[in-house]
């Protein structure tokens, strides 16, 4: 190594830092240990992950070429493709990753306690997401910035690109659909929440209206001024709550809200994109980046201890928030920080038609993914910080807490977390909220969380109302960006889809199909959130972990996808980067997926759950929660659809499994490497 | 501080899907001399039709 073991000491110096942090949180018990502690492990340890491992991967396994003309040079249009300083280029990649998932998963995974999920959070981003992340940029850039459906198709035959697609797109509904749950979640009776978050509908029309007319393109000044129209609606929102006639108006149950937001899906995702999506994409895009930032200030700052236990009984299953035990199910509910397949998608976008050299791929893949983890550490401290009963409190199902503060206290008391009604009381009263018990979905924890973090550092407790309710604007506001823009993308999905059958279906131009296309993927998200909603036990309970399992499918295949490259390239003695993170992931959700099925806890089983209630239903008993027999159906029915779902991931994934098997096969017996790359030369340049 | 300043709003901008028309214009200069580039508003509209209107809809959950 050329500038010997010098260059190395400081991030020996380092990895001795991410040791000895890591040590204490596994250690401590009782005492509560200092979020920083925490924060120091991940960073060191993510940061000497990137400088050895990601290095090692770029140059030995993937042998990158910065030589090697990227397809934003050879392809260059000053459009899509365009090469671009790396630093622009991680900006854009990780504002494209990061979303609710990494926020919501954290705080759900919370109830085993901090260390499961830190440590999860860590070593599986280390050694398996950001992996994947990088080596799906890696395989997109050597083809041309192509899909991740196309890969497949190119490396492991047509059949299996059309299951990959199959299985994208159900993902891509479930991800809706649960997206979408945590906002009912957050805005059910809430007429501040739900004022603030109405109110940027018009205005983000507003400023569709100025960017089209009045100042076009000027994304800086409109977004300005729209970030000036939010904190006002904000403010205002505590009026309106207050007030008794805007203050019902603004008051919406669950299912209310389900329809709403089903409604508001369809219209906003076939409106014009300059009036609506476009300007609250701005919106959301520059507060969810400035709210991570300042959560990451304002964590350093506080520097807060940490309430709940490093371990809580739950890791044996039996939790409130959602069910089964450590293994497998903390590894899927910690989906997007940990591993994410959804970002396979990103990283075969826009990124690889951006980057200019193959030199940046280990910053842009491997850096934004580590970054995106640190974004699930900070939710998962800001779950810990605060105190375990007020946690579970919030967290548990109203078929638990009763919903009031009294019946609350005393169930979470008896779990183990003790807390009294007033605190419960109290809590909901600085936030501006009428209650905070069994606000589920993670969403409501982590504003309050925020409200925390943000009025120690700025406005004290007076600020915590404000501060919840813009962390509850930040979180909804780009869940909602997503819904829309994820049924746009859902759609074209769908077109493609049924192209393959019909081949005039795939026109983008003709109304006809596109609407139907829109039709049928909201009714189909629409379906899972309505189920969610009605869900005596939360929904969160039961669509968490289907999201999780989809997710985590999706990652396996990519990883599989990036193992058939690498025996493609006769990389097989390096192939252990990618099998490895490949084989856990396998048994984490095709065992997951089964229990899901064959478990005998109806708690964990939907199959079993269905059975428990169709014997029931046939001796003609009402089981709680269900109060009457079309209610008993319809769980039923909910079960065995959420059952042919786990059914249908598990087909997926093994019959892409046999796939890609079959194709390493293949490329062990070929002499020479058989990768599908695109060079350069073959593609003419614009 | 000025680059800094460049680098952040070219960052911003291209998180919502705008890149950088300047070098679009360079690219069209150097490449395409014979043709009109688009104007800067085109150029946004364009960029902000294949962002949404299209298949370009990334981003994650």
């Amino acid at each position: 190594m050329q500038g010997g073991i010098t260059k190395h000491i400081p991030w020996m110096a380092l990895a001795v830092v991410g040791f000895v942090a890591l040590f204490v949180i596994a250690v401590s018990r009782g005492e509560p240990i200092s979020a920083l502690w925490i924060v120091a492990a991940s960073v060191s340890c993510f940061l000497v992950a990137y400088r050895y491992y990601a290095l090692y991967i770029g140059r030995h396994v993937m042998r990158l070429d910065p030589a090697r003309p990227t397809p934003a040079v050879y392809r260059a249009d000053g459009l899509d493709y365009v090469p671009t300083d790396r630093r622009v280029l991680f900006g854009h990649h990780f504002a494209a990753i990061a979303g609710a998932g990494p926020l919501v998963g954290p705080v759900l995974a919370a109830q085993m306690g901090y260390l499961p999920g830190t440590m999860w959070i860590i070593f599986g981003v280390v050694l398996a997401g950001a992996v994947q992340d990088f080596m799906v940029l890696f395989i997109s850039m050597r083809r041309d910035g192509r899909s991740l459906g196309e890969l497949v198709r190119m490396e492991m035959g047509a059949v299996a690109g059309t299951i990959a697609l199959i299985g994208t797109f159900i993902i891509m509904v479930i991800i809706l659909a649960v997206l979408a749950l945590i906002v009912v979640r957050a805005l059910a009776d809430s007429p501040w929440g739900m004022f603030t978050v109405a109110a940027t509908v018009p205005l983000a029309m507003l400023m569709g209206v100025y960017t089209r007319w009045i100042r076009p393109g000027r994304i800086g000044e409109v977004s300005l001024l729209g970030f000036v129209g939010l904190i006002l609606a904000i403010i205002y929102g505590q009026t309106i709550a207050a007030s008794p006639v805007w203050g019902p108006l603004f008051t919406f149950t669950p299912v209310q809200l389900c329809w709403i937001l089903v409604g508001y899906g369809a219209v906003a995702s076939i409106l014009p994109v300059w009036l609506l999506l476009a300007p609250r994409d701005y919106l959301s895009t520059f507060l969810k980046i400035g709210a991570i930032a300042a959560l990451a200030i304002g964590i350093v700052i506080m520097a807060p201890p940490l309430q709940m236990p490093a371990l809580t009984q739950y890791i044996h299953g039996g939790g409130p928030v959602w069910s089964g035990a450590l293994f497998p199910f903390l590894f899927i509910t910690i989906a997007c920080g940990a591993v994410s397949g959804f970002h396979a998608l990103i990283a075969s976008g826009t990124t690889p038609k951006l980057i200019a050299t193959e030199a940046d791929a280990p910053l842009i893949g491997y850096g934004g993914m580590l970054m995106e983890a640190f974004v699930a550490i900070m939710a998962l401290i800001g779950a810990s910080i605060l105190d375990p009963g007020l946690y579970f409190a919030m967290n548990s199902p109203a078929a638990l807490t009763g919903g009031t503060p009294q019946v609350a206290a005393a169930a979470v008391t008896a779990m183990g977390f003790p807390i009294a009604p007033e605190v419960l009381v109290q809590t909901a009263k600085e936030v501006g909220e009428a209650s905070i018990i069994s606000r589920t979905g993670g969403a409501p924890t982590l504003a309050v969380a925020m409200a925390e973090i943000f009025s120690h550092v700025v406005g004290g407790p007076a600020m915590k109302a404000f501060w919840y309710h813009f962390a509850i604007l930040f979180e909804a506001l780009f869940i909602l960006t997503a819904v829309d823009a994820g049924t746009r993308a859902g759609r074209f999905m769908l077109q493609d889809l049924i192209g393959l059958a019909v081949p005039s279906f795939r026109s983008t131009e003709s109304f006809l199909p596109g609407l139907i296309a829109t039709g049928l993927c909201v009714a189909a998200w629409g379906f899972f959130l309505y189920q969610g909603v009605t869900d005596p036990l939360g929904g969160v309970n039961t669509l968490w972990p289907v999201f999780g399992i989809s997710n985590q499918m999706l990652a396996a295949i990519a990883l599989m996808l990036g193992t058939v490259v690498l025996f493609r390239m006769k990389q097989d003695r390096h192939a252990w980067v990618t099998v490895v993170p490949t084989i856990w992931l396998l048994i984490c959700t095709v065992s997951a997926g089964t229990l899901k099925l064959v478990s005998s806890d109806p708690a964990v089983s939907f199959v079993a759950h269905a059975l428990k209630f169709s014997d029931a239903a046939s001796r003609g008993d009402v089981l709680a929660p269900a109060v009457s027999m079309a209610e008993m159906e319809r769980i039923i029915f909910n079960d065995w659809v959420d059952a042919g779902l786990c059914v249908l991931f598990l087909a997926v994934v093994l019959s892409l499994l046999v796939f890609t098997i079959r194709t390493i096969i293949e490329a062990r017996r070929a002499a020479a490497p058989t990768a599908h790359e695109v060079f350069p030369q073959a593609v003419p340049a614009e | 501080m000025r680059e800094l300043f460049r680098l952040m709003r070219e960052t911003a901008l291209l998180m919502v899907g705008q890149p950088d028309y300047q070098a679009y214009l360079d690219h069209m200069v150097r490449h395409h001399p014979g043709r009109r580039p688009m104007s800067r508003v085109a150029f946004f509209r364009d960029r902000e039709n294949t962002r949404y209107g299209g298949k370009g809809g990334g981003r994650c959950c």
